[in-house]
């Protein structure tokens, strides 16, 4: 079977050739455009209670918010609560140091298979690129992942990683690399991807799972799953590793609960998943079952950058939903792969430059209308298009200004064109003379306007000056009325 | 400086202001939803469970070994995974050895047998911790007696449950099980068999885990099964 990882990902760097060449792809935008419409009426239905809805998001905002607004004494309870149960929890500054502590784990082992459950921080730090070239097979056990990883690509959603392939691409990737039959029934190309993981699981030697909702007070890791794969992959191998973002703690179990009751409907509108699994350490002495030995790996790479200051700390409400991309009328458009990172769409753009920094990810928050619908579905409230503003405003800040809370990259988006443009029009629309002055020019040498104005033409008219100035109007309206 | 100590520093330097508890209790006695009737409760469970292709036949306290066997038969099971440990499991073994099933039990560490279990068992037998009525559910934890694959690996899970352990939400069944004050190992909440909608959205049963799965629900002597499925 092969499932080996093909290295030519698009970039964020490379973000609007990425969107351009998206948008050329007419069964690509079908697909989408079919996809989150059918998201989109779900969720609705499932959520058509509005006071319920608007009652559940304020709690769930809440509970988020509480557990942030203690999260270094909920992480340190947590690492109490897991070393309890036996768990060992470690720590990692960066993609690199989660990659050895991982790498380091499979070594003592002598583990030659990984079998991975759903995790997106997994992909964050490109972990089955790092063990490949390590001599370790990782192979994705969620179906979506594991299409995607067969097709040498990344998830494309972070909920619905293959949304973007159809049934024949899913038959003849199957048909190539595990030799089946072709057919367009769904049930068989589910049942070919059942029996080659089968297989994985009770041959792996560790499995790796991401986390949903850690629990401070109990030292509880939570998972929500369809598949089972989850708990297969945390169950049935010796080992189990563990891996999640810093900012996915909560303080107490009955915090679980609100969050739960809306990430299935919010993210694909269902009313429940069919698995919600709490692992609360590894097999105890009597026990038959579970994995012999438990790790937890708990990542910053830039997480805590956001949580340095007020308005950015509610990036890491999210509870990664996905709502806010079925939503977007970008992502809608161009797809998750365009974006180059691993979190796409609106969470994406307002995640992705405090985890690169803002030099590779500079374009990201102006691919946004602003029209709020993110805003509006997401189940924690995050305010994402202020914090979209509030990252351009960084990406275009002078590079050398001395702030309170500087972000990795500031000034990428700096033009020393633009901001004397800003100043000119500060410097006028603030000053009546200066203002004055510029409508007489403007009108009066309308006609020299250029047909061409940087990037605005090729989508819009040229803007023209008026022949009249506003105040040239209303004095003679005044005139004419005396 | 090790990565725990930088990370809690640039997290301890943002010095966040700690909140309030958030209201979860208050939200769930005003939003918990509310049935008439023991029996309107157990339709809205047994709705929700069958729209996700749960089976359910209600049983008695008494004699739920017989709809046990009649299921096995009906699906060609060959044999059933039981726990020789628990009561319940007691007497699913001397039904279904009457009824000429092999019966295996969970007698070594899971390590010792896996390609065993993963190619030749038929069904596992378990019994459930309590029924969640909203969202049409049943709660599982594991156990030296019931470890949590016996629910997991085999392609057709059997859970017995009994109805009078039902609560009306997660919220009701986390506190009234108490479930913070001493965590299993592994707590599970299933609403169906394993399934997926990874391709092109259609939904496909069966994934990974039990393709079928049958609740045998325990009813008390004052229901009568024919009133749960009287049409809404
Ligand atoms: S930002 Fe909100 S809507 Fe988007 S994934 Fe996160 S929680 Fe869901």
């Amino acid at each position: 079977m092969n499932t080996q990882v093909v290295h030519f990902h698009p970039r964020p760097e490379t973000f609007k050739q990425n969107s351009q060449a998206a948008l050329a792809d007419k069964p690509l935008r079908k697909s989408l455009r079919t996809a989150m419409d059918m998201l989109m009426t779900k969720r609705k239905m499932v959520l058509s209670d509005e006071q319920e809805l608007q009652m559940l998001r304020t709690l769930c905002e809440h509970v988020r918010q509480h557990a942030l607004s203690k999260l270094p004494d909920l992480l340190v309870q947590l690492e109490e609560n897991l070393t309890k149960r036996g768990v060992r929890v470690h720590w990692a500054e960066t993609v690199e140091e989660a990659q050895q502590i991982i790498y380091g784990i499979m070594e003592t082992h002598n583990g030659k298979l990984m079998v991975k459950g759903k995790s997106m921080v997994s992909e964050e730090i490109e972990l089955n690129h790092y063990l490949e070239s390590k001599g370790i097979r990782a192979v994705e056990s969620d179906l979506g992942e594991f299409i995607v990883q067969m097709a040498g690509e990344k998830p494309t959603h972070i909920v619905m990683p293959a949304i973007h392939k159809t049934k024949e691409q899913v038959s003849e990737l199957f048909h190539n690399n595990l030799g089946t039959e072709l057919t367009d029934d769904v049930d068989k190309l589910t049942g070919f991807a059942r029996a080659a993981l089968r297989d994985i699981y009770r041959t792996a030697d560790i499995g790796l799972s991401g986390v949903n909702f850690a629990v401070a007070e109990t030292g509880t890791l939570c998972l929500v799953e369809n598949e089972g794969n989850g708990r297969l992959s945390t169950t049935v191998p010796p080992v189990h590793i563990a891996i999640t973002g810093i900012e996915k703690v909560v303080a107490n179990l009955t915090d679980v609960v609100p969050l739960y009751s809306q990430l299935p409907r919010t993210a694909i509108g269902q009313p429940i998943t069919t698995y919600f699994n709490m692992i609360t350490g590894p097999r105890r002495s009597e026990e038959l079952d579970g994995p012999q030995e438990m790790h937890l790996v708990l990542l910053d790479n830039g997480r805590s950058q956001a949580y340095g200051e007020e308005q950015m700390r509610r990036t890491l409400q999210c509870i990664r939903c996905g709502a806010c991309m079925n939503h977007c009328p970008v992502y809608t458009r161009i797809g998750g792969a365009a974006y180059g990172t691993t979190y796409p769409g609106p969470i994406g753009e307002i995640i992705s430059p405090h985890l690169m920094g803002l030099e590779k990810t500079r374009d990201l928050p102006t691919a946004c209308s602003m029209c709020g619908a993110c805003v509006e579905v997401c189940p924690v409230k995050i305010p994402i298009t202020e914090q979209m503003a509030r990252l351009r405003e960084e990406a275009q800040r002078s590079p050398n200004e001395n702030v309170n809370y500087p972000i990795k990259g500031q000034g990428a988006s700096h033009s020393f064109g633009e901001s004397i443009a800003w100043r000119i029009f500060n410097g006028s629309f603030g000053h009546t003379k200066a203002y004055r002055a510029l409508g007489w020019f403007s009108t009066t040498f309308r006609a020299l306007t250029p047909p061409w104005q940087l990037g605005w033409t090729e989508n819009h008219v040229p803007l023209k000056p008026a022949e009249k100035t506003l105040q040239q109007m209303l004095a003679e309206r005044k005139q004419n009325k005396q | 400086m090790s990565a725990r100590n930088n990370i809690l520093a640039k997290l301890r330097k943002a010095n966040a202001y700690p909140m309030d508890l958030p209201r979860t209790e208050e939200y769930y006695q005003e939003m918990s939803p509310s049935w008439d009737n023991e029996i309107e409760r157990l339709k809205h469970w047994a709705k929700c469970m069958r729209a996700v292709k749960t089976e359910i036949f209600w049983v008695r306290e008494n004699n739920w070994e017989e709809t046990l066997i009649q299921v096995a038969q009906q699906k060609n099971l060959k044999n059933m995974l039981v726990s020789k440990n628990t009561e319940h499991g007691k007497r699913a073994t001397t039904a279904l050895q009457a009824a000429s099933l092999e019966v295996r039990n969970f007698e070594q560490k899971i390590d010792d047998w896996k390609d065993e279990f993963f190619a030749e068992v038929d069904a596992g037998f378990t019994s459930s911790l309590c029924g969640i009525a909203h969202t049409g559910t049943i709660m599982l934890t594991s156990s030296v007696a019931e470890p949590r694959s016996q629910s997991l690996v085999p392609p057709v899970h059997f859970c017995l449950f009994d109805t009078r352990k039902m609560y009306d939400t997660f919220y009701a069944a986390m506190q009234g099980e108490k479930l913070a004050a001493d965590m299993p190992t592994n707590v599970i909440l299933i609403s169906g068999p394993s399934k997926t909608a990874d391709i092109q959205l259609t939904l496909a049963f069966g994934a990974h885990g039990p393709r079928d799965l049958v609740v045998l629900a325990v009813l008390p002597e004052h229901i009568n099964p024919a009133d749960l499925e009287v049409a809404a």
